[in-house]
C-alpha cells in the first residue's frame, strides 16, 4: 500500500514538472500574438484595448515592407536552388562508395553545428573581396550554403528507407538512369525532398547572424532590421511582425507534419 | 580443350574486371552529382573559416607569430569572455537537462497519441524564429513586465527584479531556445527503449526506482549525451539571445568576435578567438560522433 502511494506521488510530481516545462516552452512563444493586437502605444500584457494599429504600422512602413520583400525573395530563391542541388547531392552520395559517402557526409553535416558567427565573419570577409556584401546575390549564395546540409540530410535519410532495387529493375527493363531516377526514385522520396525544401525556406527566412553582417542598405533582411530595432528599444511593431513570422513557421511545421503522416500511411 | 577452357575463364575474368572498373567509374560519375552542393559548402563555409583561421597566426606587421594568442590568453578582458562563455554554457546545459529529462520521461509514459500531440509544444518553439522568442522574453522580463508585476502582486517581492539586460536574462532566454535541442534526441532514444525490460526487472523483484536507475536511465544515456553536447556547442557560439537579453553587459565569445571586428577592426585577435571557438566546437563534434554517430543524430 505504502509503495503504491509513493509511486502515485512520484507520478504526480513527474506530471506537474512535465506540464510546467511544456508551458515554459510554449507560452513565451505565443505571448507575442495577443500583444500584437494591443491598442496601447507601449508594450503591455495582457492588452487593455484591442486594435490593429501595429499591423497598420508594419504594413504601411516602406522600410519594413522592403525588408520583408528582401527576406521573402532570398528565402524563395534559396529554396529553389538548395532543394535540387541538395537532393542531387544526396542521391550521388547514396550511390557512391561507402568510404566517400561517410567522409563527405561528415563534411556536409559539420556546417549545421559549427558556430554561425564563424561562418558569418568568414563570409563577410570573403564578400568584402568579391564585392558581394549588401547584395541579394551574396545573401542567396550564403543562405544556400547553410540550407544545403539540411536538404542533404533529410533526402539522404529518405533514400536510406527506399528500396533501391526498384530503380535497378526499371533500368534492366530499358529505362535510362536519368529516366529511372526521375520516374521511379524521385516520386518515392518526394516527401523527404519536400521536407528538405521547407527546412531550407525556414533556415533562410529566420537566419540572423550572417544576414546581420552581409545584408544592409536597400537589401537589409527583416531579421537584420528586427535585430537592430530590438537593440535600441521595444517597438510594438515587432510584435505584429513576430506574429506574422510565427504564422509562417507554424504553417511550415504543419506542412512537414502532414507530409510525415502521409508518408506513414503510404508505408 | 583445356586451352579453350582457359580462354573462356580468362575472358570472364577480364569481363569481371571491366565490370568492376565500370562500376567504379559509374559510382564516381554519380558522386559527381554531389559536387555542386559539396563545392558550395566548401567555398562558402569552409574556405573562409580556414582563411580566417590563418589570419590569427600573423601579427600586425604581417609576420608569422603567436602574438594574437598570447594576447587573448593574457588580457583580462578576453579571459573574462572565456569565463563568462563557459559559465553561461554550463548553466544553460545543466538547466536544460533538469527540465528536459523529466519531461521526456513523462512523455514516454503517455500513449503514443497523447505524446505526439504534446510534442507540438516542443516543435512550435523549435520552429519559431530565435529573434521572435528572444523578443518575447525581453517583454516578459522587463522591469514592468508580467513576471515582475505578478511576483509583486503576490507580495513575493517588493521591488521589481532586474531580470533582463543581464546574465539572468541571457540564461533564461538561452534555456528556452536550447531546450528543444536537448529534448529531441533524448526523447527519440527514450521512445526506443523496450518497456518490457523494466517490467521484467520489476517482475524479478526490483523496485520501480531501482529499475529506473539500473535499466531505463543507462539506456537513455546516448540520447542524453547527444542532447548535452548539442546544447553545449550551440551555447558556446550563440550570438543573438545573449546580445539582446544581455543588454551589452554579457559578452560571450560570439559577441566578442563580432565587436572585435566591427568596432575595433582587429582581425588578428578576432580570428584567434574564432580558432579557439572552432577547436572547442570540433572537439565536441568529434566526441558526439564517437558516442552517438552524427548521421544517427541527424538522419532518422
Amino acid at each position: 500500500m505504502e509503495q503504491i502511494g509513493k509511486r502515485k506521488i512520484d507520478g504526480m510530481w513527474l506530471t506537474v514538472v512535465g506540464i510546467a516545462v511544456l508551458f515554459f516552452l510554449i507560452l513565451p512563444t505565443l505571448i507575442v500574438i495577443p500583444m500584437s493586437f494591443s491598442g496601447a502605444s507601449f508594450l503591455e500584457f495582457p492588452p487593455t484595448s484591442l486594435s490593429l494599429r501595429w499591423y497598420a504600422a508594419y504594413f504601411n512602413s516602406p522600410e519594413w515592407m522592403s525588408a520583408t520583400q528582401t527576406s521573402l525573395i532570398v528565402a524563395v530563391t534559396t529554396t529553389v536552388i538548395a532543394t535540387p542541388l541538395g537532393s542531387l547531392c544526396a542521391y550521388g552520395l547514396h550511390c557512391s562508395t561507402p568510404r566517400i559517402r561517410n567522409s563527405v557526409q561528415a563534411l556536409v553535416i559539420i556546417p549545421i553545428v559549427v558556430p554561425v558567427i564563424l561562418i558569418a565573419v568568414g563570409v563577410f570577409s570573403l564578400y568584402a573581396k568579391l564585392g558581394l556584401n549588401y547584395t541579394l546575390t551574396g545573401l542567396v549564395i550564403a543562405h544556400t550554403a547553410i540550407a544545403l546540409p539540411f536538404v542533404i540530410v533529410t533526402v539522404m535519410s529518405g533514400l536510406k528507407n527506399y528500396d533501391f532495387d526498384q530503380e535497378l529493375a526499371a533500368r534492366s527493363l530499358g529505362a535510362s538512369r536519368a529516366m529511372a531516377l526521375w520516374t521511379i526514385t524521385v516520386p518515392q522520396v518526394k516527401f523527404s525532398i519536400q521536407t528538405g525544401a521547407f527546412l531550407a525556406f525556414i533556415t533562410s527566412l529566420d537566419e540572423v547572424v550572417i544576414s546581420m553582417l552581409i545584408s544592409g542598405g536597400d537589401n537589409a533582411t527583416i531579421t537584420r532590421r528586427m535585430f537592430n530595432s530590438l537593440r535600441d528599444q521595444l517597438d510594438p511593431t515587432i510584435a505584429a511582425i513576430s506574429t506574422c513570422l510565427i504564422i509562417v513557421s507554424v504553417t511550415v511545421l504543419i506542412g512537414v507534419q502532414l507530409i510525415g503522416r502521409r508518408k506513414n500511411i503510404d508505408k | 580443350m583445356s586451352s579453350a577452357e582457359d580462354n573462356t575463364k580468362a575472358r570472364s575474368l577480364q569481363k569481371a574486371s571491366t565490370l568492376k572498373s565500370e562500376e567504379y567509374r559509374e559510382r564516381m560519375t554519380l558522386f559527381g552529382l554531389s559536387l555542386p552542393a559539396v563545392l558550395a559548402i566548401l567555398i562558402v563555409v569552409f574556405l573562409p573559416i580556414f582563411w580566417l583561421s590563418s589570419l590569427s597566426f600573423y601579427n600586425a606587421a604581417g609576420a608569422l607569430s603567436m602574438e594574437n594568442y598570447e594576447r587573448i590568453f593574457k588580457s583580462a578582458l578576453y579571459r573574462r569572455t572565456f569565463v563568462v562563455t563557459f559559465q553561461i554554457s554550463i548553466s544553460v546545459t545543466v538547466i536544460c537537462v533538469l527540465l528536459g529529462y523529466p519531461l521526456c520521461y513523462w512523455l514516454t509514459k503517455l500513449s503514443d497519441r497523447t505524446a505526439a500531440i504534446l510534442m507540438v509544444f516542443v516543435l512550435v518553439p523549435f520552429w519559431t524564429s530565435v529573434l521572435v522568442r528572444t523578443y518575447a522574453w525581453l517583454v516578459l522580463l522587463q522591469r514592468n513586465g508580467i513576471i515582475n508585476s505578478t511576483l509583486m502582486s503576490f507580495g513575493i517581492i517588493e521591488e521589481p527584479l532586474q531580470l533582463a539586460h543581464n546574465l539572468t536574462g541571457s540564461i533564461i532566454g538561452m534555456v528556452h531556445i536550447m531546450l528543444p535541442f536537448l529534448i529531441l534526441p533524448l526523447y527519440a532514444t527514450m521512445r526506443n527503449i523496450d518497456t518490457d525490460l523494466i517490467r521484467a526487472a520489476i517482475g524479478l523483484g526490483s523496485s520501480p526506482r531501482g529499475a529506473f536507475w539500473r535499466i531505463f536511465f543507462p539506456m537513455s544515456l546516448p540520447g542524453l549525451f547527444a542532447g548535452i553536447v548539442l546544447v553545449f556547442i550551440l551555447s558556446l557560439g550563440f550570438y543573438v539571445t545573449p546580445a539582446l537579453l544581455g543588454g551589452g553587459r554579457v559578452q560571450m565569445l560570439a559577441q566578442r568576435i563580432e565587436s572585435t571586428i566591427t568596432v575595433y577592426s582587429n582581425w588578428g585577435a578576432a580570428s584567434a578567438l574564432g580558432v579557439v571557438l572552432l577547436l572547442l566546437a570540433l572537439v565536441m563534434i568529434w566526441l558526439m560522433n564517437r558516442v552517438f554517430g552524427l548521421d544517427k543524430l541527424f538522419m532518422r
